[in-house]
């Protein structure tokens, strides 16, 4: 046995070793091109080229707003991975099907003048239609799709969530048609610019801001304070001894897909004011980019969903002309999605757990 | 004591997993009041045993009865309503969570009532659970989690309390406080059924043992007429 272990064991050291001054090069060089692209940012900024202040401003702004949102949709992942331990790849659509039903209030408001007269009252009825189709697709696609799998290897389920999504894309697509929609101009006079600490911001991303904040705090509270959040982390941590404790394991799991839909129909409705167009894969890139914010702050944790969609939002909107247009590179903005993603790459080469993620024991992670 | 109806029984219990024949014929008749052990070594039905009784297994044939009611096709959530409440081994405490937190769900099935008589018991069986109380689960050590996973079960206020191995991987003073903790509860009111494979310390505080060998009873006797069993005194109390 000695000598079959040994060999195996300095080739494993050998490689280990190899992989780690690969990611130590990765690590620096990543470092090197950010340095010299704020530099050579700053450079442009202080020669008067480049963006302007005013510009940057508002890239921060439409960062904040767009990252909130993605922390919105990112809870539904990292909430219904920490209970099952699956990523469930159609939460993306289920975040569209909230947008895609309640813009057809929306429209229809807009069409008899409730939109522009009742505007408080229009955006609580569209974010209620939002929340609620979005809660009953979470809920059906467990149901119908997932619940059987339980205690399936964990690959079937995530198969299994892909085909979901694409079964709800094209539903959608037969339903509503493959043309891309609008929802109204942001009612009332919320398009406007609004003083806030001294800073003019546009009414619509203050709002989108607060009301992601406002639901974090809820999720918050119910996470922690509740009974039923309570079961929840109960479950998330054992489920067999949960259900030793009289907590009905698939209930709360229910509970879990339920709360992370609501979460993203409240998303649908920021969507709806930042950028109003909608069509049936409208769902995909915003899904998959939350999904990379969920991964960013430690999937399974919840205040690091949030943290990782407003850093994602800030790194996609304020990155492109920070670091790439630093370097000369062209046409930055073009690559904002790349740079998304490649922020994801950077922040788990340097840290695999995601932000705030905890070390994952190697006995309940495949 | 007086009452005849068994809190817990099996009749006639069999259990498959799979083609495998885990219990045989099994019965058992746990009476109010009573501390009953369970002894066994590996593989011979133990813990599926704590898993009939709480419905993880459904028998193939035979009955689970509680209070003489049959449960057989009962799911877990509502046995445990009904007061059966286990102990699992190895604790299993959820970590993450705070020792408060812990013993708020071991109350989950009981909305609404007042608990504080609850918690009070507990301290006084364990006066170091209260200091713990905004700890995390996972930060205490292996004794003290003992006592949050038996604080935790004693929430549940439970007619009928099992333990799954209470003395693995304690050392050997804990496990001795352990059992002297489970003798008080016993003496308090609380019916006990303790599965173990230290037969030695289970059969010290127990009124009666059942022996489970391939999943068959083969001794059925008081503590002490087990104690002073050669069969037994050989197979299992470490005696030549």
């Amino acid at each position: 046995m000695t000598t079959t272990t040994s060999p195996s064991k300095t080739s494993r050291r050998f490689r280990f070793n190899w992989v780690d001054s690969f990611l130590w090069f990765i690590r620096v060089s990543a470092l090197i091109a950010i340095v010299i692209g704020i530099v050579g940012s700053v450079q442009l900024f202080l020669e008067g080229e480049g963006p302007t202040a005013e510009q940057w401003r508002d890239l921060v702004i439409s960062g904040l707003s767009t990252g909130f949102m993605y922390g919105l949709i990112a809870l539904g992942y990292s909430m219904v991975y920490g209970v099952l331990g699956f990523i469930n790849f159609a939460h993306g659509e289920v975040f569209m099907s909230g947008l895609m039903v309640s813009l057809i209030a929306a429209t229809l408001m807009f069409e008899n003048g409730f939109w522009d007269a009742n505007p408080t009252l229009a955006l609580l009825i569209v974010l209620s239609i939002s929340m609620l189709v979005s809660t009953l697709v979470a809920v059906l696609a467990e149901r119908i799709a997932y619940r059987p799998l339980r205690g399936a290897p964990r690959l079937i389920p995530l198969i299994t969530s892909i085909g979901v999504s694409f079964f709800l894309q094209y539903a959608f697509a037969g339903i509503f048609g493959v043309a891309t929609r609008s929802y109204p101009p942001a009612p009332g006079n919320l398009g406007n610019d609004v003083e806030f600490l001294g800073i003019a911001i546009e009414g619509t991303k203050l709002l989108v801001v607060g009301v992601a904040l406002i639901s974090m705090v809820g999720l918050w509270w119910f996470v922690a304070k509740t009974k039923t959040g309570r079961a929840m982390r109960a479950v998330a941590e054992d489920k067999e001894i949960a259900g030793l404790m009289g907590i009905n394991v698939d209930r709360t799991i229910v509970t879990t897909f339920a709360v992370g839909g609501a979460m993203a129909g409240v998303a649908g409705l920021l969507w709806a004011l930042l950028f109003r167009a909608v069509d049936f894969l409208t769902g995909f890139l915003p899904g998959i980019k939350a999904f990379t914010a969920a991964v960013l702050g430690g999937i399974g944790n919840l205040p690091g969903a949030m943290l990782g969609g407003v850093l994602l939002g800030l790194f996609e909107n304020v990155g492109p002309l920070l670091v790439l247009n630093g370097l000369g590179i062209p046409a930055v903005s073009q690559l904002k999605d790349a740079v998304a993603f490649a922020a994801l790459v950077l922040v788990l080469v340097f840290r695999p757990t995601g932000l705030l993620g905890e070390r994952l024991g190697s006995e309940d992670r495949a | 004591m007086t009452s005849r109806t068994p809190v817990l029984s099996f009749k006639g219990v069999n259990t498959h997993y799979g083609a495998v024949h885990i219990l045989k014929d099994v019965d058992i008749d746990i009476y109010a009041g009573e501390m009953v052990s369970l002894l066994g070594g590996n593989a011979s039905g133990k813990t599926t045993t704590l898993k009939t009784i709480l419905g993880y297994v459904k028998p193939t044939s035979g009955q689970v009865l509680l209070d003489g009611e049959d449960v057989s096709d009962w799911p877990t959530a509502e046995r445990v309503g009904r007061g059966v409440t286990m102990v699992p081994e190895n604790r299993r405490l959820f970590k993450r969570m705070t020792v408060k937190e812990n013993l708020e769900i071991g109350a989950y099935l009981r909305p609404g009532e007042d608990l504080s008589s609850d918690y009070d018991r507990v301290f006084e069986l364990f006066p170091r659970v209260k200091e713990r109380l905004a700890q995390k689960a996972g930060t205490l050590s292996g004794g003290e989690q003992q006592m949050v996973a038996m604080g935790r079960a004693l929430m549940a206020r439970p007619k009928v309390l099992l333990m799954d191995e209470p003395s693995m991987g304690l050392a050997p003073v804990l496990v001795a406080q352990n059992f002297e903790i489970i003798e008080r509860i016993n003496k308090a009111g609380t019916t006990v059924f303790v599965v173990e494979q230290n037969a030695n310390m289970a059969l010290s505080i127990a009124d009666r043992g059942y022996v489970l060998q391939t999943g068959k009873i083969v001794l059925d006797d008081t503590a002490e007429g087990l104690l002073a069993n050669p069969q037994m005194r050989q197979a299992y109390l470490g005696e030549v």
